[in-house]
């Protein structure tokens, strides 16, 4: 993963309850003609110097807000603050902020060179200061040799370099990217997640980037904002979104995750043990839960598959462990994934890191498996 | 969500109207008002004069009676001395139309003569489109470009060098009596032949480019895909290019069709004194007999009859093309 | 598979090709014919063309139509531009549908029609408001400009529907303001288009003889009326030289688009060969 050293200073300003957020949304929402809601009441604080990400499904208004952002479109209710000026109804061309468009959007008839200037002209700079600026951008983005190519000259990879080159040009408060690696192969995709986030550091600039790609956004963002349906579901660093998930869909959205439905049993206030009861497990589930949830609630424990083992005996105590079948294997070189018919009739998933050198890891298809993991590795999610 | 439907109505019918300038989305030039309306009316006022105006003068003075006066019609209207409006609609150009069996004759001859040189068109230009979409990539252009290259040339011109080789003393004429299949040269010019040969000649880009704009954009996999189910080069033509290529075979159709039935240079140069055509029969009305009522009814009815049920046939079968496209 | 599929295609282009071309040589070849009967081959002479350069009529008249043509395509380009905007840009006003089907109706609407309408409302608009005055240059241009607007409006609004709106919204992001957005990014994008709606309107013009022929008055006489008169009295050697005079023109014309048009695309191709 990409998560470089960062600066201290700008990693935890959302936990300082003192820190004044750069970029404000209030309860905006964006309705169509057709009475569909985009965006629906979002809120959102960002602060200077993150790699902010909205990470959602295609459709789930992450592109709207985007669009919001840069003035493209206008919200039909709420405001957004930039740096403390309220910009909900400065046009596109008046903000301070940039943008990287999906198709990259260079202008086709101007070389790489003029593309990149094209903002700065716009701002009426002095030639000698456009120029110098222009070979900076270059230089960031390694393009220096390209300058006079015009974009149908260049390959995919080189035009979305080109793209954030014109993007950060002005040196914008603000810089919106609207699925920046979407139509970069996979190889290169991965090359150019650390290139972006070194370049970010390096210029300093607030990032805000749309991707449906989880892996991207957990690899680069300092924190990110799962959406559906045009709301925020969770806001958190990558590592509190895969770990603490806050409900059903995130858990599912980021990463794979196994869910088992039950019952809460009883809360150890001491060791802050929850029990749950579930149909779908041999015996109770127990689960470190730091509040107490009273007894009866309907809660599901989200269990990733690299959390669950395969046990060579039923675990001390007799807790957290299925018994099944191996009906699926999928060989991944570093890691297999076994998919488990449990004794209860569900499927579970389970990964296993391939140690040794073997083709297929120690389990075959039908070998009986018994499953356990630990009190620390699910999530309790109430309903 | 409860809260929203009540926070957009609390802000009254003024940010209503604001909501909705918004919701425009914001697009150039679409922003200013003045911007907007002068770039709309500019083509709409003009549009409205030349081209809608005139069509209403044209039914006015086709319910005139013809004068001899300048301009040689009379007017629809008049004030009495009783302080009346008079208005006198004047059907009799209509009537005439419909009594005088020429006209009916001439209608129904457009219509037949535009339909068969039409489908001659598609025989003669189907297979060149499909060849010029098949040929290498390279190629494409420069074979397109050559069926596009006389359509720049003038059209007059292309109608003369007909002339020349149809004469009786022209060289097709010759080339048969020299070969000996004929002994007296045929009477190839003024015929409703040459009619036909002048309307395809003409016309066939019309019918080659969205043919081949179709052809072009199929799949080839498709093709190889049923020869590998088993169907034969001939059987693939007919279940496979043929059907998906009917966008082409219309839109080209309609190309040659419309501007065929109203054709006057044509039957006028190539065809004989019996060619009845109504795009003549109304040049003739004008022209010779300076008859401009009757030349206006001969006019709205060919709207009538012939132009208006094409473009509704057309807008049928384009809705029925984006039905397709987004179900 | 296609062995003999290629050959009945071939044969069926061959046909073709042969079947526009022909007729377009043999008056090429004849204009070189010293013999008065166009039928008759009399040996090679250039003395049509020393006739062709002599003849103030025609001379004449392909200056007028040459002045009516430029004037016409450019006014043509403006409207068309300006309808092409309305029609892609303005996805609802009152009247959409009238104005739409006004922009279209002159690509299937008869020439007579067009013709004596036209003709209709100058006669009109002189009763009411004494112009135009008397018909000549002015009356076919106005009447040239009403229809080829519509086929530059054809040709420039399917290129600005393809065009990428996110160039647009680039362009603003980057500071640009609408006006500038317009002069900046679209018009040099759809450049092409509007040059060949410029190229297609002069052409149309150029061509029109039945438009022409009901609103021109005495005194202006277009080419192509000059060369309908003639030719209805039968072929003439003089005509041929013409016809071979525009048919080189318009090859040359035709190459030098087509050689531009390769070479742009050979120095990108060039491009991403190297990437």
């Amino acid at each position: 993963m990409a998560q470089t050293k960062r600066d201290p200073a700008l990693i935890d300003a959302w936990q300082d309850p003192t820190a004044r957020p750069f970029l404000q949304i209030q309860q905006v929402s964006k309705v169509f003609e057709s009475g569909h809601y985009a965006v629906d009441e979002v809120s959102l604080e960002i602060f200077r110097g993150e790699f902010f990400s909205l990470l959602g499904a295609s459709g789930c208004g992450k592109s709207t807000l985007l669009r919001i952002l840069a003035g493209l479109e206008r919200p039909t209710q709420g405001r957004v603050w930039i740096d403390g000026e309220d910009v909900t109804d400065t046009p596109p061309y008046e903000r301070p902020v940039n943008m990287m468009f999906q198709s990259y959007a260079l202008f086709p008839h101007m070389s790489v060179a003029q593309n990149i200037a094209f903002g700065l002209r716009q701002e009426r700079l002095p030639k000698a200061q456009i120029k110098a600026r222009v070979a900076e951008m270059l230089e960031l983005v390694h393009m220096q040799d390209f300058a006079r190519r015009k974009p149908d000259q260049l390959s995919g990879g080189q035009r979305q370099r080109v793209a954030l080159a014109r993007s950060l040009a002005k040196h914008p408060k603000l810089l919106l990217l609207d699925e920046p690696l979407g139509a970069l192969d996979r190889k290169l995709r991965e090359r150019t997640q650390f290139e972006l986030v070194n370049i970010q550091e390096r210029v300093g600039t607030t990032f805000i980037m749309v991707t449906h790609d989880q892996e991207e956004a957990m690899t680069m963002s300092t924190r990110l904002a799962v959406m559906e349906a045009g709301r925020i579901l969770q806001i958190g660093t990558p590592s509190e979104v895969y770990e603490y998930p806050a409900s059903r869909f995130v858990a599912e959205f980021i990463g794979a995750a196994n869910l088992f439905e039950g019952r809460v049993e009883g809360y150890d206030e001491a060791a802050e043990l929850l029990t749950i009861h579930t149909e779908a497990a041999a015996q109770h589930i127990t689960l470190y839960h730091p509040t107490p949830l009273a007894v009866g609630t309907p809660v599901a424990v989200a269990l990733r598959p690299e959390k669950i083992h395969v046990a060579a005996q039923i675990p001390n105590p007799d807790t957290n462990w299925v018994r099944g079948t191996v009906k699926e294997i999928g060989y991944l070189g570093d890691v297999s994934i076994y998919h488990v018919r449990t004794e209860q009739g569900s499927t579970v998933q389970v990964q296993v890191t391939n140690l040794a050198r073997r083709t297929a890891g120690p389990l075959t298809w039908d070998d009986e498996v018994l499953l356990a993991w630990d009190e620390d590795a699910g999530v309790v999610l109430t309903l | 969500m409860s809260t929203l439907p009540s926070a957009t109505t609390a802000s009254g019918p003024s940010s209503a109207r604001l909501r909705l300038q918004f919701d425009r989305g914001v697009k150039s030039l679409t922003q200013g008002r003045l911007g907007r309306t002068l770039v709309m009316a500019t083509p709409y006022v003009w549009l409205l004069v030349f081209l809608l105006l005139p069509f209403f003068i044209v039914l006015r003075i086709s319910l005139a009676e013809m004068v001899l006066a300048s301009p040689p019609y009379t007017s629809l209207w008049e004030w009495t001395q009783d302080q009346t409006l008079l208005i006198r609609l004047h059907l009799g150009n209509y009537a005439y139309l419909w009594e005088d069996p020429l006209y009916l004759a001439a209608y129904l001859n457009s219509l037949k003569v535009a339909a068969i040189a039409t489908v001659i068109c598609l025989l003669i230009g189907y297979p060149m489109a499909l060849g010029i979409a098949r040929a290498p990539a390279g190629w494409r252009l420069v074979l397109l470009m050559l069926v596009i290259l006389p359509f720049w040339t003038s059209f007059l011109i292309r109608i003369y060098a007909w002339m020349g080789l149809l004469q009786n003393q022209g060289l097709i004429n010759q080339l048969l009596m020299w070969l000996g299949l004929i002994e007296q040269p045929l009477a190839l010019l003024h015929s409703n032949f040459a009619v036909y040969l002048g309307i395809v000649y003409s016309y066939l880009p019309f019918m080659v480019l969205p043919l081949y704009a179709t052809l072009v954009r199929q799949d080839l996999g498709l093709l190889e895909a049923a020869a590998d189910l088993g169907a034969r080069p001939w059987k693939s033509f007919v279940t496979i290019t043929w059907p998906l290529s009917l966008p082409g075979v219309i839109a080209g159709s309609l190309l040659v069709f419309i501007p065929a039935v109203g054709e006057f240079v044509i039957p006028d140069l190539l065809g004989g004194p019996d060619t009845l055509m109504i795009g003549k029969v109304l040049w003739g009305e004008f022209f010779a007999n300076r008859d401009w009522p009757v030349a206006s009814a001969v006019a709205i009815a060919m709207l009538l009859v012939v132009v208006l049920p094409l473009l509704l046939l057309q807008r049928i079968g384009e809705r029925q093309t984006t039905q397709k496209v987004n179900p | 598979m296609s062995g003999r599929r290629s050959f009945w295609l071939f044969t069926g282009m061959a046909f073709g090709y042969a079947f526009l071309y022909l007729p377009i040589i043999t008056l090429i070849v004849y204009s070189f014919n010293d013999s008065r009967l166009v039928t008759v081959w009399g040996g090679f002479s250039t003395r049509w063309y020393v006739a062709l350069l002599e003849n103030e009529q025609i001379l004449t008249a392909l200056w007028l139509s040459i002045r009516i043509a430029a004037l016409n395509a450019t006014f043509a380009v403006v409207l068309g531009l300006l309808a092409a905007l309305t029609l892609v840009r303005f996805s609802r006003f009152r009247g959409r549908t009238l104005f739409a089907g006004m922009v279209t109706a002159p690509l299937v609407m008869p020439e007579v029609i067009l013709g004596l309408s036209a003709l209709l409302l100058f006669v009109h608009l002189e009763q009411l408001i004494g112009w135009p005055d008397g018909r000549g240059m002015t009356t076919i241009t106005l009447a040239h400009i009403t229809f080829s607007t519509a086929y530059v409006a054809v040709i420039v609004q399917s290129r600005l529907s393809q065009l990428d709106v996110s160039l647009e919204e680039a362009a603003m992001d980057l500071g640009a303001r609408p006006w500038k957005v317009f002069v900046v990014i679209i018009l040099p994008i759809i450049s092409p288009a509007l040059l060949a709606g410029w190229l297609l309107a002069f052409t149309l013009s150029m061509d029109d003889l039945v438009i022409a022929s009901f609103v021109s008055g005495p005194g202006a006489t277009t080419l192509p009326m000059v060369v309908y008169s003639s030719v209805r009295m039968g072929v003439s050697p003089q005509i041929n030289a013409l016809a071979t005079v525009i048919v080189v023109v318009v090859s040359i014309g035709v190459l030098i688009a087509g050689w531009l048009l390769h070479r742009s695309q050979r120095s990108s191709d060039h491009g991403n060969l190297r990437k």
